[in-house]
């Protein structure tokens, strides 16, 4: 195991914001280490295990539901909260995954069904009152880091870089841990997979619970950074899509890739933003980018690098 | 409950449910014979709902009157997107036709979105707002067009893959891939044609919609996870399957809107999306 690039990563991350100190900066590190965190947590179900997910919203929305819930209805710190939110992500991730692979759904099917299961979180929040409905729920302004609501930016900055650096962890721990090596083998053939003795059902079930707890994690911090959420933009379509889009445009089942498509999407948002008023052009650009991966770069950005490094190792 | 609002729902579901049957058939094809989810088939719909309407607009030219041409250039849409994009870039995986046509959906909305702005768009014809008394329910008589041209669809479609020779080219594809190239049929060819008369399907369902309906660069998510669960309900590739579960789908929707009320009533469609995924995923009809 080559410690260098996570050790190297780890201290441009943490050097980051003394070097640029603009809010425009740090929001925009916060945002890559953001999408770092969420499209980890799909990569490992959807990368390291191949099970594709479309639905991953579901989990995101949880995370942020339960950790805004816990402190605006019980008083909760959102600490503890935070915590809790990983819990409730993990619990939803093990219920769906026990339920759609006893009944043996796989590929697209279980894509389908996740998508499905986001829509119900999303419908019933929506429908519900103790949710705030469609409205969304509004958490009340406490500047403080004891309340998970710094009074500068650079605070959110090094917790989320705390939750990135602990969904990579966990990347690069599952690249070298029997757990990991049973995930890579469902994905490349499951049959062969349960034939060579490995329960599947129990591996997928403890994968989409682990995933989960990160995307919660991430809905949580959702939550506490912009301070307000609605069903549609934290169980919807869109916020699947973003996690599936880091995670494939990066490299799929890579440790780096969710990290490397987050920093270009990020870039790709902030650039189109900056200079053109047109709606979605960022969006044209992620999924002619999503193709075009998928035709002629299927192991994803990070694949490029790999390249250079061989060929430097060659020469 | 009154007899009538019931009736009147009864009705109104079953008139949804033929919308619902005209985008779903196209689906169904192209789920049946080429085992893929067209996850672009939304956006595609947008995209014919629009052409519809920009035809009305800019050159009068009724929607009913544009079937044809939409047909024909939905069509050579199909054929173009999926020869060009969806074959050459998926390498033969289902997941990544899956994937691929998630980021063609992505782009075609947000290009509408760039070109037609957000808003929705409805347009005016002289008998848009004519209603026709059916039992308890008045309604609107594109919506009764627009369900007597869901039957007249799929009848078309099992027609032509029954009798024609195309038709049989494209069920010996379905049933047994290897053994329709081992007989020389053009495999490849097939399914561009299949994915490009399930796309033809749409610029029909558009002319017939857009009457009634409204256009905008989100509209075909509304019908994404309903023409999903309509084709999983009725069984892939099954025509008439598609229009029983279309109807079935479109009474679920106004009952269930109709007893838990207009907020908690979608959630019906995507609970038997998931019953019918876990317990019956090859659909209702099959043994």
């Amino acid at each position: 195991m080559n410690w260098k690039i996570p050790a190297a990563l780890l201290a441009a991350a943490l050097a980051y914001p003394f070097i640029f100190r603009s809010n425009f900066a740090i929001n925009f590190g916060v945002l890559v280490l953001f999408y770092a965190l969420i499209g980890q947590a799909w990569n490992i179900a959807g990368g390291y295990a191949g099970q594709l997910s479309f639905g991953h919203a579901v989990f995101f929305g949880t995370g942020a539901y339960c950790s805004t819930i816990l402190q605006l209805k019980l008083g909760w710190n959102p600490w503890p909260g935070l915590a809790a939110a990983a819990g409730a992500g993990a619990l939803v991730g093990a219920l769906i995954a026990a339920l759609s692979f006893r009944f043996g759904l796989r590929g697209s099917y279980f894509a389908l069904i996740t998508l499905a299961f986001a829509e119900v979180f999303r419908i019933l929040t929506n429908a519900v009152e103790f949710t705030g409905g469609g409205l969304g729920l509004l958490i009340p302004l406490k500047r403080g880091a004891a309340n998970f609501q710094f009074a500068e930016r650079i605070g959110f900055y090094y917790a989320i870089l705390a939750l990135a650096a602990l969904s990579i962890g966990i990347a690069i721990w599952l690249k070298r841990s029997r757990f990991g090596a049973q995930l890579a083998a469902i994905r490349e053939n499951e049959d062969a997979a349960r034939a060579l003795g490995i329960d599947t059902y129990r591996e997928k079930v403890k994968v989409m619970a682990l995933s989960g707890a990160l995307c919660a994690l991430g809905g949580s911090f959702y939550a506490q950074y912009y301070l307000y959420i609605d069903p549609t933009v934290v169980f919807g379509l869109d916020k699947s899509a973003e996690m599936l889009l880091v995670a494939m445009i990066g490299g799929t089942g890579t440790v780096y890739g969710p990290l490397i498509g987050s920093l270009l999407l990020t870039l790709v948002g902030e650039v189109t933003r900056a200079n053109t008023e047109a709606q979605g052009l960022s969006l044209i650009i992620y999924g002619s980018l999503l193709i075009l991966i998928i035709g002629f770069l299927p192991n994803g950005l990070v694949e490029l690098f790999k390249l250079r490094w061989r060929r430097k190792a060659r020469a | 409950m009154d007899a009538t609002i019931l009736g009147a729902a009864v009705i109104n579901g079953l008139l949804l449910g033929g919308s619902y049957a005209l985008v779903a058939v196209g689906l169904t094809l192209i789920y049946g014979v080429l085992h893929i989810i067209n996850f672009a088939h939304g956006s595609l719909l947008m995209l014919a709902m629009y052409g519809a309407y920009y035809l009305l607009v800019k050159a009068h030219i009724d929607p009913y009157a544009a079937i044809p041409l939409m047909v024909v250039a939905m069509f050579a849409a199909g054929y173009v997107l999926y020869r060009g994009l969806i074959g050459r870039f998926s390498h033969g995986k289902d997941e990544n036709i899956l994937l691929i046509t998630l980021g063609l959906s992505i782009v075609l909305e947000n290009v509408a979105l760039f070109f037609f702005k957000g808003d929705s768009q409805t347009i005016t014809v002289s008998y848009s707002d004519r209603m026709v008394a059916l039992g308890p329910a008045l309604v609107p008589l594109p919506k009764l067009v627009s369900f007597a041209a869901s039957l007249v669809l799929c009848a078309a479609l099992a027609w032509f893959i029954a009798r024609t020779e195309t038709g049989r080219a494209i069920r010996a594809v379905a049933k047994e891939r290897q053994g329709a190239r081992l007989v020389g049929i053009d495999v490849e060819k097939i399914f561009a044609v299949s994915y490009g008369i399930g796309i033809a399907c749409l610029g029909a369902a558009a002319c017939l919609l857009i009457p009634s309906f409204y256009v905008s660069p989100s509209v075909g998510n509304l019908f994404v996870i309903v023409a999903f669960t309509i084709v999983v309900l009725g069984g892939m590739g099954s025509f008439a399957g598609a229009l029983v579960g279309a109807l079935i789908i479109g009474l679920t929707e106004s009952l269930s809107g109709l007893f838990l009320g207009e907020a908690l009533g979608q959630i019906g469609i995507s609970l038997i999306f998931i019953l019918i995924l876990l317990f019956r995923p090859t659909g209702i009809f099959n043994k």
